[in-house]
């Protein structure tokens, strides 16, 4: 009586038995047939010989047996394209069959026969279905448009159905709703540029009130939409908070997680005064500490998920330590996040109760999860400082035990201890070389070097350890190997009479039969500041080294509010954007926190900084020591002032850069002039020959430059900025500001390094963005940038990379590495530098699109404090690639008649009205455009450029 | 969203594979046979597996690894509790959820599973809803449905789908009304070598099985329901009602279901119903070590512990114990290590206790762990946080329904460090 009954025929004719059963008359036996069929298909046997066979039962009354049929179909209708058309006119009359069931039923199949011919078939039952009287089916219409999409996407656009999504939005039955946004969700991931789920007030509320009344699983798809959405100030974020909170109850954990996510993410704007930030904070631990009772699978994504959520608002679970303490018989992984978080959490109020734990732990069975919570004593130590005493002792009962593993580990910990609170833990030192012969791991022989090399001065028999080490010199990892010859160095330098022939045979180890060039060149380096200088070399290897600290563990602040955008999802599982891993690259767009709005403390957000004011209304940067170096420099070459401004590097190198090759640094100069008049004056008429010239070429442009003669089509250069604050950067700190010239587009970057190491390996890539901005070369950083070095590049951009469009307009992401991380920023580039230089329309062609273009998309502005008259307006905006067409004088007022064109071919036209009578300088301005989007920036390239 | 479902049993056979996109090749199971490798136990599998190009999630349950493929970012727990679903809506149709049994049942299984997911999007997981669509089966009806060659599809579209209350159908009929409402709470707790309690808290639920006819309007209010600040609910339970009055109020779903999950974490308010004392000690120099462990009640409110299992993982260097209970009986598995009592109730009077030697490798140096030993027990008629119910009121049907509930304390991860 049992379906496994399908599984007995074996035998050799199996495919031609079951042929003949298909082909039976008897209703009963053909479904039984279809049964063994499917039994096979799902143990993974190639049954897709008896296709014809099995379609030939699709017309039927009986329900199981379509299902069955349709089942087969889905499956093998790819390797039989032909065959799967004879399906087609089933499909087309199922979908008008008066039972919604087998209406959707039908609709659902077609969209999972992924063969291009059934999809043109499919087009027209699809439509009718999306609109059908019954919302099962509409519901089930909705996901098939997601289906269609991922077989065919042009023809889902071609055929308007993404519209028809849209609006079903906005239908009355909530499970509709749920499925028109997962579908437009999961079509949106594909198609990063499409804006499809374009939220606004009225759609949020719909969605809200749908999440009420819909599934589970649907509840996850809206909220995870509504995540994406930046609500317009602190009280609509706090409007929505409030009716997304119950969720917080709900039993399903995904629709738990993906309601933290929204209010982590909307929290972000709400002031940290207001009585709800407090009520919210509260109701956010009980249901993360609910997920912890879950499954133990449930359980390791929400752990990883509080890690995140403890970097980023510690408060929600401080006082929730317990919790993670740690049951022996949990499965591994999730013993070892429960120990990050503990540490994470732990505290001066609760260090006496974690170290009794971690204690604890280190006796268990399982030797990576002893490791890690030895490992976690340190951490602790270096975290709370009021505790280290106790932990150092802790470790000492560990190193008690013998265990080998522990005292290894337990070593290395101590020497990072060491590194935090230098002098204060040395009387333990004895102890530690008691277990000198036990260790066997190169991690923890080089933290035991390490150590009796620091401390040689306290250690009596310092030189005889050392010296035991060095015997077996050639079979230690190179880890040991480097440290052995620093630790010996450093012996010598303390106690130089006893220890000559020891650092002596370290050397010539080190430089004459090692084959590591790392351990070869320190040798030689130590070598050589020991045989010229003692006393620098004293200075150089007994340095005062810089204290560690706890944060080397955390998270890098800009990365992690990335990551809470993403709570819930495989990037919070693996602590990485989305852009690192996700497959293929689909174009994944960087999610920020939103900015803090009606709050009066300083913003906390990242991206506020470079986001909140366009470039141009930045206060001046304090020049730093480099530019006014290279103002000097400047001024002594006297160029004219439209010449090509030189960045500190391109003076050290000039003369190299001219005869190598450097023509390209020369054609797109960085601008160099910080917070002085930075207006670039505009090409005398007599001289257009340099308007439009190619990038490639250099020399006629080098010409101009060199003699002086000609001035360069440049548009005024806003100064540079703070992108990327170094604190947000690891040391790493960026400024930058865009120039036009000749036609062609750069980013003049300047990167400073802050931190103490050097950096290397620098690239630079950007999201997409509205105008499809990339950069033309590599970052080209020719030498390893040295702490406290600045350099200035020049890097070209193009406008062929991919487009979509960005909210402002004229943000651009951008990501930069360097060899210690990848770092994120976010900018706004002044609009000007996007007009053409063959911006000048036409007269009657202006006349004639002037009128073409409707009246509401006609924008009016007005340029305050503009003391100029017309012609100055109108040479002024020329340079920047605004050009004056017609100028007319009425009623004492002049007007000018102005066009430029944008790099993606966007007309825009302009009325400037100027009163030169007027006390105020008021200057209107309308603007006529068939993208009205771009209206407010091309307003706010002309203010920038008039005004400076 | 889902891509695809692989089943798999203990000795690393696909055994069913399900896709809902196009077909994933069963290859990309071998990067998880990889990471099972590397776990050593099957519980120790991690949750999620990156592969070049899916992801895999997987559950293990009744011995069977569930294993979903994903190839978009879909968030994690989303997968794992659809994968829960499956295996609850595999139990609840078969009685178990067993590699035999979906053996026995894969065409039935493969058009449920059809039902559940429609391009990797969750289409119908309430299981009453899917037992419209596609009946479960059992004996009389494959009999019916050979002579009379009717079906086991449904051929309606069922009526929870798309109402406002999709767990309940309607024109449910009882001749016997009844409610019946099972309170369980379950200790989590672990308590140290001396005896004192390191972290407890209390996993509480309320399981309902709801015979009732027509659409019943239940009110379930609370002596204290101050008790209850951290509470998961089933979607029928009225939330705003909850915010504002501290009752439950819903419309049941039909037969048995979850009304509520509850968590009490605050220490004073958990009582740990047990003791254990406990003497496990190895020496240095003999290869002989003690045991001798007893078990009493503690704060249990009057009434009786029963079932009362002890289980301990003892050290690798442990050959083997004679031990003798005083009673119940005991094994010790010597190649697993596993010792297990099995005591029984507690008699107050006369304290349960189990004492003998361990005879330890000869030569090897004393273990360097101790033994957890882990508790298991039932107090039947007690819900050990407090946690009472008031009264229970139906509204919206004329008739008088028959109302039950119950009580009962387990141990959940109860463990004791020595």
């Amino acid at each position: 009586m049992t379906d496994s009954k399908y599984f007995t025929t074996t035998k050799k004719g199996e495919i031609f038995e079951l042929k003949a059963e298909l082909n039976s008359d008897k209703k009963e036996k053909k479904k039984e047939a279809v049964k063994k069929v499917i039994a096979s298909m799902t143990v993974g046997k190639d049954v897709s010989a008896l296709f014809p066979d099995v379609v030939n039962c699709m017309q039927t009354d009986n329900l199981e047996l379509k299902k069955l049929v349709y089942l087969y179909l889905m499956n093998y209708a790819k390797s039989q394209p032909d065959m799967a058309i004879m399906a087609v006119n089933t499909f087309v009359k199922d979908c008008e069959d008066p039972n919604p069931l087998i209406r959707a039923l039908a609709v659902r199949t077609m969209g999972c026969i992924r063969v291009d011919k059934i999809t043109e078939y499919l087009c027209e039952p699809l439509r009718k279905c999306l609109k059908d009287e019954d919302p099962y089916v509409r519901k089930t219409a909705a996901v098939c448009v997601a289906k269609l999409h991922d077989i065919n996407a042009q023809l889902v656009e071609d055929q308007g159905f993404l519209d028809t999504l849209k609006d079903l939005i906005s239908d009355s039955n909530p499970m509709v709703v749920a499925n028109a946004v997962a579908a437009l969700s999961e079509i949106a991931e594909s198609h990063p540029s499409s804006n499809l789920l374009d939220l606004n007030p009225q759609s949020i509320n719909k969605l809200l009130t749908a999440l009420n009344e819909c599934t589970e699983w649907g509840q996850i798809f809206i909220l995870d939409c509504l995540a994406n959405y930046t609500p317009k100030d602190d009280r609509e974020a706090q409007s929505i908070c409030e009716r997304v909170t119950p969720r917080l109850s709900h039993a399903n954990s995904a629709v738990v997680l993906s309601a933290v996510k929204v209010l982590m993410k909307f929290m972000e704007m709400l002031s940290k005064d207001l009585d709800y930030y407090g009520t919210l904070l509260k109701k956010l631990a009980p249901p993360l500490v609910t997920l912890l009772s879950a499954e133990p699978e449930l359980q390791y994504v929400a752990l990883r998920n509080i890690n995140l959520i403890v970097q980023k608002r510690p408060e929600i679970l401080k006082h929730e330590m317990k919790v993670f303490f740690v049951k022996y018989n949990d499965p591994i992984y999730v013993k070892l996040e429960k120990l990050d978080i503990m540490i994470r959490l732990a505290s001066q109020a609760n260090i006496a109760q974690v170290l009794a734990e971690l204690k604890e732990y280190a006796t268990e069975v399982d030797v990576d999860f002893v490791r890690k919570a030895v490992r976690a004593i340190g951490r602790c130590a270096i975290k709370v400082e009021q505790s280290a005493e106790r932990c150092v002792s802790t470790l000492l009962d560990l190193i008690q035990t013998k265990v080998n593993y522990v005292v290894q580990e337990a070593i290395v910990v101590i020497k990072d201890i060491f590194r935090k609170y230098p002098n204060k833990y040395e009387s333990v030192i004895a102890t530690l070389c008691e277990n000198l012969d036990s260790l066997d791991e190169p991690e923890a022989r080089a933290a035991m070097i390490w150590i009796v090399g620091e401390y040689a001065e306290r250690i009596d028999n310092a030189d005889e350890l050392l010296e035991s080490f060095l015997e077996g010199f050639h079979d230690e990892s190179t880890q040991v190997q480097l440290q052995l010859l620093t630790a010996i160095v450093k012996l010598f330098l303390k106690k130089p009479t006893e220890t000559q022939e020891l650092v002596q045979q370290v050397l010539s180890l080190a430089t004459q039969d090692s084959d590591n060039p790392d351990l070869r060149d320190r040798g030689y380096i130590y070598w050589r500041l020991l045989s010229t200088d003692p006393v620098a070399a004293k200075e150089v290897v007994l340095a005062e080294k810089p204290l560690i600290s706890e944060e080397t563990d955390l998270i890098e602040p800009t990365l992690l509010d990335e990551l809470i955008c993403y709570i819930g999802t495989l990037a919070s599982v693996y602590h990485k954007p989305p852009s690192a891993f996700v497959e293929g690259g689909r174009g994944v767009v960087h999610k920020s926190l939103p900015p803090r709005t009606a709050s009066s403390e300083s913003t906390e957000s990242p991206e506020t900084a470079p986001a909140g004011a366009p470039p141009g209304e930045q206060p001046d940067v304090i020049p730093a020591q480099g530019d006014l170096l290279g103002d000097l420099l400047n001024l002594d070459l006297g160029p004219p002032v439209s010449g090509p401004p030189l960045a500190t590097t391109s003076v050290q190198m000039g003369a190299v850069d001219l005869l190598g090759g450097g023509l390209d640094s020369l054609v797109c100069p960085g601008p160099l002039w910080i917070g002085g008049p930075n207006f670039v004056a505009p090409p005398a008429a007599a001289v257009p020959a340099s308007l439009g010239a190619p990038i490639g070429s250099g020399l006629s442009d080098l010409f101009d430059l060199t003699s002086g003669v000609g001035t360069l089509s440049g548009s005024y250069v806003a100064p540079k900025a703070v992108w990327l604050p170094a604190m947000k950067a690891k040391g790493l700190e960026i400024s930058g500001t865009f120039t036009r010239q000749v036609g062609s587009i750069s980013m003049d970057l300047q990167l400073t390094n802050k931190a103490l190491q050097v950096m290397t390996d620098f690239a630079i890539q950007f999201n997409r963005n509205s105008f499809g901005l990339a950069p033309a070369a590599p970052l080209q950083v020719h030498a390893p940038l040295s702490p406290n070095q600045t350099v200035e590049i020049s890097l070209p951009l193009n406008t062929v990379g991919s487009v979509m469009k960005m909210e402002p307009l004229n943000n651009l992401q951008v990501a930069v590495k360097n060899n210690i991380d990848v770092f994120y920023f976010s900018t706004l580039y002044p609009l000007h530098i996007l007009f053409v230089e063959d911006g000048k329309m036409d007269r009657q062609m202006f006349l004639a699109t002037w009128k073409d273009i409707p009246n509401e998309n006609e924008a009016q502005f007005q340029i305050r404090d503009c003391p100029l008259n017309a012609e100055a307006v109108s040479s002024k905006l020329q340079s920047s690639n605004i050009f004056t067409i017609a100028k007319r004088n009425v009623e004492g007022q002049d007007m000018l008649y102005q066009s430029l064109k944008l790099t993606n071919g966007i007309w825009v036209l302009a009325e400037l009205r100027i009163q030169p009578g007027n006390p105020s300088f008021t200057v209107r301005l309308s603007l006529k455009c068939r993208a009205p989007e771009v209206s407010q920036h091309v307003y706010q390239a002309y203010e920038t450029i008039l005004k400076n | 969203m889902i891509h695809s479902l692989f089943l798999i049993n203990s000795s690393g056979d696909i055994f069913l594979e399900k896709h809902w996109k196009s077909v994933v090749s069963r290859s990309v199971c071998d990067y998880f046979f990889e990471a099972q490798e590397r776990a050593t136990e099957a519980e120790n599998v991690p949750p999620v597996i990156p592969t070049p190009h899916h992801y895999l999630l997987s559950v293990y349950r009744h011995k069977i690894f569930f294993v979903a493929v994903i190839q978009t970012e879909v968030p994690p727990l989303f997968v794992i509790e659809f994968l829960h679903r499956v295996v609850d809506t595999f139990q609840d149709y078969f009685g178990v959820c067993s590699e035999p049994v979906i053996k026995d049942n894969v065409v039935v299984v493969y058009e449920v599973l059809e039902e559940m997911l429609d391009n990797g999007f969750p289409l119908a997981t309430e299981s009453n809803i899917l037992k419209e669509l596609i009946k479960p089966p059992t004996i009389l009806r494959t009999v019916v449905n050979t002579i009379t060659g009717s079906t086991n599809v449904g051929d309606q579209l069922p009526t929870g789908q798309l109402s406002v209350v999709p767990w309940r159908r309607t024109g449910v009929k009882y001749t016997n009304n009844e409610a019946y409402f099972d309170v369980i709470e379950e200790i989590d707790a672990i308590i140290d070598k001396s005896g004192s309690t390191i972290t407890a808290e209390i996993q509480g639920v309320i399981d309902a099985c709801v015979k009732l006819t027509g659409m019943p309007d239940l009110t379930l209010s609370f002596m204290n329901p101050r008790l209850l600040d951290d509470v998961s609910f089933h979607p029928c339970v009225r939330f705003k009602r909850w915010e504002s009055e501290r009752t439950l109020s819903f419309i049941p779903a039909d037969g048995s279901f979850r009304l509520l999950s509850y968590h009490v974490s605050a220490q004073n308010l958990v009582a740990i119903p047990v003791y254990v004392k406990h003497n496990i000690s190895f020496r240095d120099s003999s290869s002989l070590g003690r045991f001798e462990i007893t078990v009493g009640p503690k704060q249990t409110m009057g009434k009786t512990i029963e079932g009362v299992m002890v289980t301990s993982q003892m050290p690798k260097g442990v050959l083997n114990m004679s031990l003798t209970p005083s009673q119940g009986t005991h094994t010790f598995d010597p190649v697993t290590k596993m010792l297990s009592w099995d005591v029984g109730k507690i008699n107050p009077q006369k304290l349960p206790s189990l004492k003998g030697t361990m005879s330890l490798q000869a030569g090897a140096s004393k273990p360097d762990e101790n033994p957890t030993i882990n508790l298991q027990f039932k107090i039947q008629q007690l819900a050990i946080s407090g946690l009472k119910v008031n009264r229970l009121d139906m509204y919206g049907e004329k008739y008088k329904p028959f109302k039950g509930i119950k009580y009962m304390t387990k141990a959940g991860k109860f463990q004791v460090r020595t």
